[in-house]
């Protein structure tokens, strides 16, 4: 256990390491450069470009400027090349407010997958199975965006509710239950319908799951045991189900990050997808970098998370 | 044979009757028959043998006992299971779940799969014993290690915290085996309990079972394809074919004087250890489709004694002498000096 904690972490830092030249390579590699951003620009004269190269070390050989790079990441030196912010900062703050619609949207998402998947795959057939199988399809298929207007126009004119942003303007001298009645409001609608796609996926994989538990013959044996059908169903098919969503469960965690740049965008949250939506089109590197930095540590995390919660439920598995 | 004399002088008493049962599975090419019309009765304290090829309905039967039938797509198309005066068919879910387990109990062909992966063997032991005997966590415990001793586990009080996976499949059909008596059944229904096993390994399982029977006192019915293991530990014996039962009888009437000729195919398939043949006998023809049985009666394209009758009325289950049934029309006239003349001469040997 704590030999494979070991071997594990320092396999992780070797891939963090290729995944940080890969990521670098990548971004730079990309078509255009940061300092061709408006060349047409008539205040952006030739000496700025010599200048704005300099500064962010452009003019450096690459392998130079990736050790920069990521020097100034581990000591919180790096800015940003658009506003020139300190990047770690930035990250923070919006990574807090990404954190909050992951929460609630992956607590939804999972909270109602289960339920619905396990009672469609045990009802196999039923009215219920049939129509959150349609349900589920109708979600995948029609686009969030598609939703998001529906959902706006509806919960706008049916409950007079601000649903923009993260909170109201102006609120900030209100009283403080106001304020976290305002910040629940806005939060609604983003998680759920982050929430949606997600829900009609995982259920879809819950009930298949599902289904090849149940006919497995050791469910056959607990029923012959004289075993409830709950019981049957939730305490040795459940379980059994459980299993490949342990692995699923760990890789979630880089999310909060990738998995609502659509939704940020709608409801003009400022979350991390966003931000790195924007920086991707002002080429702003350090921040795209650093996304894909933390997004790469995430999911070495959540891999490691996924490891250890397998040995835990599956005593099959022992590291 | 001893085990045969043993058990004869014992009085004759039916624990559980089945009669006419019929057990149907709705598919999308048409509907299954797949037991059409069982009747078979297990004696109190002995072991019925239920024989037949696979696919015969012999598993179907037994899962439909104790209501295990997988519905949809199986259900029970008719008559009756009477245990204790009562119509198990008829019983409510709730009532069946008391029998299981507890009355009535179950092994599997398939020890490796027959157990949660993710639970102790001592969990799932223990759950049925605290399930039916309303015992606590300690005396489950205590009675689990016992069982486990029975069942000749070694050193129970370590296995019992082991997980399936660390064991062999014959150590599982032990645990499967003691999960099954733990709450002392009437009858055991043994649905191929040895076919997944190594030979040397089948022989130390219907050991295990017999001298677990001596001690408990429970019926036993034990499906199989091996006429061996029935020789062995059956005191009645079944032979199915297509979704019925073609002849019935005591073990010493089915192995000295059978008299259906699928029966007789059978044994005469069998290598006899001593006697060197060229050629092995084997049934002409293959197990019917189940959609389309033959009009008739259902083993004559394959028998060697067919005669017009035979592909228009199906023969009844009817008794050749007391005791021993068998369903053919020439059940009086064929035995088994009639089938090796006819086998001898037969071009069907191949």
């Amino acid at each position: 256990m704590l030999s494979f904690t070991i071997r594990s972490f320092f396999q992780k830092l070797v891939t963090l390491f290729f995944i940080s030249i890969i990521s670098f390579l990548v971004v730079y590699l990309a078509p255009g450069k940061p300092s061709q951003i408006d060349p047409l620009n008539p205040k952006f004269t030739p000496q700025d470009l010599v200048r704005f190269q300099k500064e962010f070390n452009l003019d450096k050989p690459l392998h130079i400027q990736y050790y920069l790079y990521y020097k100034n990441l581990f000591t919180g030196q790096l800015k940003s090349w658009k506003d020139n912010q300190p990047v770690m900062g930035k990250v923070y703050e919006r990574f807090l407010n990404s954190l909050w619609l992951f929460i609630v949207g992956t607590v939804i998402t999972w909270c109602l997958s289960f339920p619905i998947g396990i009672s469609a795959a045990i009802r196999r057939g039923s009215v219920f199975d049939r129509s959150t199988t349609f349900l589920s399809y109708v979600l995948i298929s029609v686009p969030g965006f598609f939703f998001a207007y529906i959902l706006i126009i509806f919960v706008v004119k049916t409950f007079d509710v601000p649903v923009i942003g993260m909170q109201t303007f102006g609120m900030s001298n209100a009283e403080n239950i106001y304020q976290i009645m305002d910040r629940v409001w806005h939060l609604v609608l983003p998680s759920i319908l982050g929430a949606l796609g997600g829900i009609a996926l995982l259920s879809r994989y819950v009930r298949a799951q599902m289904l090849e538990v149940i006919h497995q013959d050791y469910i056959r044996t607990a029923r012959a045991k004289g075993l409830s059908t709950d019981m049957v169903y939730y305490k040795h098919g459940f379980r059994n189900a459980l299993l490949p969503f342990v692995t699923m469960f760990g890789l979630i965690l880089p999310g909060v990050i990738g998995g609502s740049v659509i939704t940020e965008s709608i409801f003009a949250w400022p979350g991390m997808g966003r931000m790195g939506y924007e920086a991707i089109l002002a080429r702003d590197y350090p921040i795209i970098l650093t996304l894909n930095f933390i997004v790469a540590v995430l999911v070495l995390i959540g891999t490691f998370i996924s490891d250890l919660l397998y040995m835990v439920v599956d005593p099959r598995i022992r590291l | 044979m001893d085990v045969i004399m043993k058990h004869k002088s014992e009085n004759e008493e039916p624990i559980l009757k089945i009669k006419d049962l019929k057990v149907y599975f709705d598919t999308d090419d048409g509907v299954v028959k797949s037991v059409d019309g069982v009747d078979l009765q297990i004696m109190k304290g002995k072991t019925l043998g239920l024989v037949g090829e696979s696919g015969c309905g012999k598993s179907v039967s037994c899962l439909a006992i104790p209501g295990l039938v997988p519905s949809p797509p199986g259900r029970i198309a008719g008559g009756e299971i009477i245990y204790k005066g009562r119509n198990l068919l008829d019983l409510p879910e709730k009532e069946m779940e008391v029998i299981r387990g507890n009355d009535i109990s179950m092994i599997f062909q398939e020890p490796m799969t027959s157990l949660n992966p993710l639970f102790t063997i001592g969990d799932q032991i223990k759950e049925t014993i605290m399930l039916h005997q309303k015992k606590g966590k300690a005396e489950a415990h205590e009675l689990t290690l016992q069982m486990l001793g029975k069942v000749g586990i070694p050193s129970p009080a370590v296995r019992i915290n082991d997980y399936p996976h660390q064991m062999s499949g014959g150590m599982k059909q032990r645990v499967m085996i003691a999960m099954a008596l733990s709450c002392t059944p009437e009858i055991l229904i043994a649905d191929e309990p040895t076919t997944a096993l190594d030979v040397t390994i089948q022989a130390q399982i219907l050991d295990l079972m017999q001298s677990l029977q001596d001690e408990f006192g429970m019926s036993i019915l034990l499906v199989t394809h091996d006429l061996g293991v029935v020789a062995n530990i059956a005191t009645d014996v079944a032979i199915m074919y297509a979704s019925r039962i073609v002849e019935y009888g005591k073990v010493e009437d089915i192995f000295g004087n059978p008299r259906h000729p699928y029966t007789l195919g059978l044994f005469t398939s069998i290598p006899v250890i001593g006697k060197r043949k060229e050629n092995l006998y084997v049934i002409p023809g293959s197990v019917p489709n189940p959609l389309a049985f033959p009009a008739g009666c259902k083993f004559w394209p394959r028998c060697l004694f067919a005669q017009e009758i035979c592909k228009v009325n199906e023969p009844l289950l009817e008794e050749v002498k007391e005791g021993h049934k068998a369903a053919c029309h020439f059940k009086t006239s064929i035995d088994k000096y009639v089938w090796n003349e006819k086998t001898e001469t037969s071009s069907f040997l191949i």
